[in-house]
């Protein structure tokens, strides 16, 4: 373990063992509204935010939040209109978003292609103190309001119309979950970057689904799935050398592809196992069927 | 009898293309009401207006005698909207999605207790599916997901029970079992308003139909017998669902 004794190298694993855990508990609640690239483009949007910090040289992950959080607010409120011209409002954003990145970086002192690199391929090796301790402080945040408003978000992200006749403050939470997502994000952009972010919100919780059948189990497993695919890519890729972002997304994606072979494996052996299958579950008698059929 | 919910000369239009022309409509306490109607005819509008999830152009909703404005003790009601599933992008057991039923009632700020659970429990039991609660909601059937947002509603123990389309595509057997919770639910005092294309095994709780025809109500009392091709035996109710439909007096209304 002589890797971890170097100072970066441990300050790489903390923030990626943060994000591992935060991004799956926000990205489940986009992946259970069908939003799951949702985090992508908020991405793109954040790269605009690197831009306008490098450009008024003030702290680039700062101004990402920013920037984002206004551009998720401006996808909460399209989403919310119901418009089917939503589509292309969004991706008319996006691209803005990546466009206007591109052209303000450049604009910048500060424009090497290196540093557009980090932000959008990540670069967590090179994370200050003071960035790590804001990956802390928002990851903390993020992960507890997930965690403690999970019955409220889940019945907003499951049925919105029930959640508002219930009469929860659904335009709250719709915000409060388009402004996480930026934070998150923002924050994951220095560990996998804008570009591979999505990713970490995403595939844990799809590989978790393969196998749990609720969503507090397929939460926690997902959780647990992005802490290890995190942990593991930043010892995997100090050992290997490769880029770290992509290393971590890497082990996420393969461990859905196991997860996935072995649950398929599992069925068919299953079906063999127990090749009788029984009748269609009784509990339906006919006479009960027979007796709503309307009389001729 | 004191009333439930009280709607006052409603005006919905989509767009520019009027849905509601005026209607009024007043449950009272202890009421079963079914509102009847073509596709097309309004009938899901005035229910989700009444609920404030369509815009009235003009007219007034009250609820308890507080206008819907001002109404915020959501949990005397029992919503069940009308929608494909109970399902979404990730999987979730009959009991957590029942659970979502007691957020009204809990607000957003506690975390779920005893009572909780036990009015989930309860809930299930109403409509059948005890024995599902821990099973994904996505394996279930077609009819036993409606099950599932019937049981949602009942676990928030409302006083008003408000069901859009409840029984559209459910087999005979769900249909059964939701008649008996519906029935469960009239017997102790609550009230109901639904809206139905037909009501097969709940015609006997139903106490007043009230029959929407493009836009107005051209109905309110007994259940009307069904009119027309309706009441012929090979009718096989297949309706046309576009929206320029203008399908006539399905429900014995005038042409």
């Amino acid at each position: 373990m002589s890797l971890f004794a170097y100072d970066f190298m441990q300050r790489a694993l903390v923030g990626a063992l943060i994000i591992g855990l935060a991004a799956p508990a926000l990205g489940i609640y986009l992946v259970q509204r069908r939003m799951s690239l949702i985090g992508d483009g908020i991405g793109h949007v954040a790269l605009t935010g690197v831009g306008v910090g490098l450009l008024l040289d003030r702290s680039p992950v700062l101004t990402a939040v920013l920037v984002a959080a206004i551009g998720a607010i401006g996808v909460e409120l399209v989403r919310e209109r119901g418009r089917t011209s939503g589509d292309l409002a969004l991706a008319v954003l996006f691209y803005g978003g990546i466009a206007g990145g591109v052209l303000l970086v450049g604009l910048s002192d500060d424009r090497s292609n290196a540093n557009l690199m980090a932000y959008l391929f990540g670069a967590l090796s090179t994370t200050s103190r003071g960035d790590l301790v804001m990956i802390a402080v928002l990851g903390a945040a993020v992960l507890v309001t997930m965690l403690f408003l999970r019955p409220a978000l889940f019945a907003v992200c499951h049925d919105e119309e029930h959640a508002r006749v219930s009469g929860l403050p659904v335009r709250a939470l719709n915000l409060l979950l388009a402004v996480t997502t930026a934070v998150t994000v923002t924050i994951a952009m220095r560990a996998v970057g804008l570009l591979l972010v999505s990713a970490l919100m995403v595939v844990p919780v799809a590989t978790a689904q393969q196998v749990t059948r609720g969503f507090r189990a397929t939460m926690l497993a997902a959780m647990t799935i992005g802490f290890a695919a995190a942990g593991s890519g930043v010892w995997l890729a100090g050992q290997a050398g490769t880029a770290l972002g992509a290393t971590i997304v890497v082990l996420a994606i393969a461990a859905f592809a196991a997860t996935a072979l072995g649950a398929g494996l599992w069925r068919v052996l299953r079906r063999r196992l127990a090749p009788a299958t029984p009748l269609p579950v009784a509990g339906d008698p006919p006479e009960v069927v027979l007796s709503y059929l309307p009389p001729e | 009898m004191s009333a439930v919910v009280e709607v006052s000369d409603a005006v919905v239009a989509y767009g520019h293309r009027p849905v509601l022309g005026g209607v009024h409509l007043r449950v009272a306490a202890g009421e079963v009401v079914a509102v009847l109607g073509a596709n097309g005819s309004g009938k899901s509008t005035l229910v989700r207006a009444a609920l404030g999830l369509v815009p009235l152009v003009r007219g007034r909703v009250e609820w308890f005698g507080t206008p819907l404005p001002r109404f915020r003790q959501w949990r005397r009601i029992g919503y069940v909207p009308q929608r494909v599933g109970a399902g979404s992008g990730v999987p979730a057991t009959v009991a957590e999605v029942v659970g979502s039923g007691r957020l009204a009632r809990r607000g957003v700020l506690r975390l779920p207790g005893r009572a909780d659970r036990a009015a989930v429990a309860a809930a299930l039991d109403a409509v059948g599916l005890a024995e599902r609660a821990g099973d994904p909601v996505a394996t279930l059937s077609g009819g036993q997901q409606q099950r599932t947002l019937i049981a949602r509603a009942l676990a928030g123990q409302p006083e008003m029970l408000v069901l859009d389309e409840p029984t559209a595509g459910v087999d005979a057997v769900s249909q059964a079992a939701f008649a008996d919770a519906l029935a469960g639910f009239a017997r102790d005092g609550g009230t109901a308003l639904l809206v139905a294309h037909e009501l097969g095994p709940l015609e006997p709780l139903i106490t007043r139909a009230v029959v929407v025809h493009d836009g107005q109500v051209v109905h309110s009392g007994a259940v009307p017998a069904p009119a027309g091709h309706h009441a012929l035996p090979d009718h096989d109710h297949v309706h046309p669902h576009g929206p320029q439909e203008r399908a006539a007096g399905l429900w014995g209304a005038a042409p």
